[in-house]
């Protein structure tokens, strides 16, 4: 009976033992399994991949995918984009897994580059925020500024007007941000007075083309980059009801991580893209891209020195230093 | 592409996009089998033989442990891909084998789902295999190893089914592999990551194509796990 005892626990232990092992082994095997391949994907062992993180409207253009081929066929440099929202691609840049961002929220951004994590910020491009909303414009937002027509759809919303629904990102997404910062301006407390209002205020929690469909389903008003929209409105039956306010004003930064953070990022991958983005070639490219299939740009770049003045304030032209 | 019935458009189209092996849906296809495939075998290198382990050797709380791995068959995909994204990313454990973001990264998390279920499945399929079988075998005065060897050899098909269930499970996942791989074009983007993409940005047909060539798949394992069973 005792040496049973014995057995036991010896098996006992053993299993133990081989858990643990496999543990491990989950983790390790399959990087074992990469070897052949770290030349060429790991980022740690090539300075041939970039890693970026970046928003949902700058994937759903298809503008990342003209930017990759053009400049894979230039270097040779593998770019890798992760598209989540802003505030997402911000803190998994936090996190050290990418070595650059490309997003578009002013203020997020600030945050991330206060906090030593980001490096030569540049900008690199805009275009507008617009209001789309049905063709019926149930809460009567025309010709109104970005403002005023949120402060009308809440209105309507909380009155429960018929056929006034306001979908929103939900997603901390730079789209998201800005549409927070404008229900502060119109005078509300976001987490107060806006969440859990009522049925009109409806939150995806997804990217800008998934939400764009959603509402699009509920003929909801919702906020969208205008890039987005140009290229999903042949699938929609949505239509812009405002334009160009200035308060809607949408602006697209690039930033690298910080190495003296995380010293395994491709800190002159990161530093080349930056500054291949705001040559006269990236630009043109960027300027040009959408022209031919939705009549008009998606994006506008900028020019020094349109760019350090008011409303962008930012730094667009200086190349950022290149580590050796 | 509003007008006209966007289902029967997209299905013609996907039709088209399989019958021209464009290249895009061949990479992602072959990407995923190449994923599920390998984690599938990694997690029956360790998970039949710890399968078999617990189901030859008595010990307290067996009965708990084949009840907890029965519940993990259940295991949620996205807590895979969230509790690996924390173990794989740069601030992380596994941090420094820069795993996060590569088909690596996936296969480890893959493995880590269908652990579990081969452990479990192992275990039930040897215990299908008749006890006074068993008995008999010992009762023949087989050594202990010809008795597991004997036993494993009788339950190899049940164990075989089990391994083609984990890897339907497998490749078929979505919510591991977005969070640990992201979705990368030409890295780390799968089946199920391109079907959720294209019908974010509402490429129906992409994603009827994807949906079509991944159903083959459960179709031909599901055909294999038939022709296996009926011996």
């Amino acid at each position: 009976m005792k040496t049973n005892v014995a057995i036991l626990s010896a098996g006992a232990v053993s299993i133990l033992f081989i858990l643990a092992l496999a543990i491990g082994c989950t983790g390790t095997v399959p990087g074992g399994n990469e070897t052949p391949n770290a030349t060429t994907t790991a980022p740690a062992a090539g300075a041939n991949v970039l890693k970026i993180a970046t928003t949902t409207s700058l994937e759903n253009t298809g503008l990342l995918a003209e930017l990759e081929r053009v400049y894979e066929n230039e270097t040779g440099m593998d770019l890798q984009f992760i598209a989540q929202g802003t505030g997402q691609s911000l803190d998994t840049a936090r996190r050290g897994d990418v070595d650059l961002v490309l997003v578009h929220a002013p203020a997020l951004e600030q945050q991330f580059i206060d906090e030593g994590y980001g490096i030569d910020p540049r900008c690199i491009a805009y275009n507008y925020f617009i209001i789309v909303g049905p063709k019926e414009d149930p809460a009567g937002i025309k010709n109104m500024s970005a403002v005023e027509a949120f402060r009308a759809i809440y209105i309507a919303g909380t009155n429960k007007t018929a056929g006034v629904v306001f979908v929103s990102r939900g997603d901390n997404s730079g789209t998201h941000a800005q549409e927070k910062a404008l229900w502060k301006e119109a005078g509300y407390n976001y987490t107060e007075d806006i969440l859990d209002s009522g049925a009109w205020y409806v939150e995806a929690g997804k990217g800008m083309g998934d939400t764009l469909i959603l509402a699009n389903e509920k003929k909801a008003y919702v906020l969208t980059d205008e890039g987005t929209y140009l290229s999903f409105a042949d699938r929609l039956s949505l239509v812009p009801v405002i334009t160009e306010s200035t308060e809607l004003m949408n602006r697209y930064s690039a930033i690298a991580v910080n190495p003296a953070k995380y010293p395994g990022v491709n800190a002159k991958g990161a530093a080349d893209f930056i500054n291949w983005l705001i040559s006269d070639e990236g630009k043109q490219l960027i300027g040009d891209f959408g022209k031919a299939e939705f009549g008009k740009p998606l994006f506008v770049p900028l020019y020094a020195p349109e760019c350090t003045q008011p409303p962008f304030n930012c730094t667009c032209a200086e190349p950022v230093p290149t580590p050796a | 592409m509003v007008n006209g019935s966007p289902v029967v458009e997209g299905f013609i189209e996907a039709i088209n996009l399989i019958v021209t092996l464009n290249p895009q849906v061949v990479e992602i296809t072959i990407r995923s089998l190449y994923v599920s495939l390998t984690a599938t075998f990694f997690a029956s290198l360790v998970a039949l033989p710890l399968g078999a382990l617990i189901y030859f050797y008595e010990f307290r709380g067996k009965h708990a442990l084949v009840s907890t791995l029965q519940t993990l068959y259940a295991l949620p995909t996205v807590i895979v891909g969230l509790i690996m994204f924390l173990l794989l990313s740069n601030i992380g454990p596994f941090g420094f084998l820069r795993l996060l973001y590569t088909p690596g990264g996936m296969i480890a998390a893959q493995t880590v789902l269908i652990i579990p279920l081969l452990m479990g499945l192992t275990v039930s399929a040897l215990s299908g295999i008749d006890r006074d079988k068993r008995y008999t075998i010992t009762a023949l005065g087989a050594s202990r190893l010809q008795t597991v060897t004997t036993v494993i050899a009788e339950a190899r098909f049940a164990v075989m089914s089990g391994v083609l269930l984990g890897f339907g499970r497998a490749i078929s996942e979505v919510g591991a592999v977005m969070i640990v791989g992201g979705n990368i074009r030409g890295a780390t983007r799968v089946l199920t990551t391109a079907i959720a993409l294209n019908t974010s940005m509402a490429n129906y047909s992409m994603s009827i194509a994807l949906g079509i060539i991944l159903l083959s798949v459960a179709l031909g394992v599901n055909v294999v796990l038939s022709l296996v069973q009926r011996r």
